[in-house]
């Protein structure tokens, strides 16, 4: 068995996770990779979706991220999140509430700005990532 | 000389004073452990965006076609500049040192020919700032609404958004906040972090963590760079506002220590007094009434 990966979780209120883990599967922006120890240095983009920690070769943990940025450098990986949240702790009704808000919101905007509108899709895009993520698990 | 009852009276109200300053002592001892632990709980993030900002900032910053937000606009014409103070007084220093620090600075910048804005968070800096600057202030937010306990990183986003709106739109040119960053209940240092273009923090120990090796970028450095920067700023906005946060309760636990001890100095000051005078007209009545009875 190859040495197990540092791996930390990091949201600006607090730090989320500090854990040894065997394997953890980040949402990249170009898709899904997974990190193992001694992974070589890399520097992503990180789309909402579900972080998943493996412990051994089953899932122990997963994390829901509302995108952020992942980083591995020879120490271990770090993940940058926006906001994250542990999957069991969330509710497909609560999420799918969200998501017709934030569709709400968005249909509601009536002359934004470029940016505005940016702001609102994004927040319908984490959305609809979040109930695509309860509804798998 | 007042008279007895003078005396009593501001004994009485002297008592009740220290009574408030003593209760909100406490309100801030609580409150400042509260602050201080979400300041300290932030700074990984902040630490981690920094190292971040570095490893892919150095790469590019200097080459033609780096990102504004990183490189700065050439012939920065004006600035704007965060001022985050608490919205409530009673706070020692606290307010004073960051808006004598935010004039000093804006007389800086005015004397080098910019054009100064101001976003004021906290009610009392914008007190403080609008007799003399009142053009300038750009925006006014409190630091909490009515009832919120803590600062919020949504809260910190908001203000990031409004400045980088203003950024892109041309508004401005650059941006820092001033802050009072927190050391101690009794020590906070007043900070100036500049967050347009972005401070790269020094790059000697960034190098070695890597271990030299180069990164990977996925999809590529420019696309995380425009990711990151505007977080950068938001994560930075937030920094100053618990740290912010922490100090201005660590500054009222402070001042309110003094005031609580300062009208224990009265009290007895006054209750010596009083004492004095009560014995002094006793002694006057009893020769009064000996001196009559002699005089039968």
């Amino acid at each position: 068995m190859a040495d197990k990966l540092t791996f930390e979780l990091v949201a600006p209120e607090r730090l989320l996770a500090s854990v040894e883990a065997d394997m953890v599967v980040l949402p990249g922006e170009d898709g899904d990779f997974g990190v193992l120890a001694e992974h070589a240095p890399v520097v992503s983009l990180l789309r909402p979706g579900v972080i998943s920690i493996y412990e051994g070769d089953r899932v122990d943990r997963r994390v829901f991220v509302a995108g952020g940025f992942a980083e591995v450098n020879p120490k271990g990986l770090i993940v940058l999140a926006e906001a994250a949240q542990p999957l069991d702790e969330m509710s497909a009704e609560k999420a799918r509430q969200d998501l017709k808000d934030a569709e709400e919101d968005l249909a509601d905007a009536k002359s934004p700005g470029d940016l505005e509108r940016e702001r609102l899709e994004r927040l319908v895009a984490v959305a609809r990532a979040k109930v695509e993520a309860v509804e798998a698990a | 000389m007042p008279s007895l009852k003078e005396l009593r009276g501001r004994i009485g109200s002297v008592k009740q004073t220290q009574k408030i300053t003593s209760a909100m002592k406490m309100v801030a001892a609580s409150k400042l452990k509260r602050a201080q632990e979400q300041a300290e709980a932030s700074r990984p993030f902040a630490e981690r965006m920094s190292a971040m900002l570095s490893n892919l900032g150095a790469g590019v910053q200097g080459m033609p076609g780096a990102p504004p937000l990183l490189a700065g606009r050439e012939g920065a014409k004006s600035h704007l500049l965060i001022v985050a103070t608490a919205d409530r007084g009673l706070a020692g220093g606290f307010n004073a040192t960051i808006v004598r620090g935010a004039r000093r600075r804006i007389a800086e910048l005015q004397a080098e020919g910019r054009e100064v804005k101001l976003i004021c968070v906290g009610r009392k800096g914008r007190d403080l700032l609008r007799r003399e600057y009142g053009g300038l202030i750009a925006e006014f937010l409190p630091v909490m609404a009515p009832g919120q306990k803590r600062t919020e990183f949504t809260d910190a986003k908001v203000i990031a958004d409004k400045v980088i709106d203003l950024y892109n739109s041309g508004g401005v040119d650059e941006v820092s906040v001033v802050f009072n960053t927190f050391k101690s209940a009794v020590v906070q240092i007043l900070t100036f972090k500049q967050l347009i273009p972005v401070e790269l923090p020094e790059k000697a120990e960034a190098s070695d963590e890597a271990g030299g090796s180069v990164y990977d970028f996925e999809p590529d450095e420019e696309r995380i760079l425009t990711e990151l920067l505007p977080r950068n700023v938001g994560v930075q906005v937030y920094k100053a506002l618990v740290e912010n946060a922490a100090s201005e309760q660590g500054a009222r636990m402070a001042a309110m220590d003094n005031a609580t001890r300062n009208a224990g100095d009265m009290i007895k000051r006054l209750s010596l007094v009083y004492n004095r005078q009560r014995q002094a007209q006793i002694t006057k009545e009893l020769i009064e009434i000996i001196s009559g009875a002699e005089a039968i």
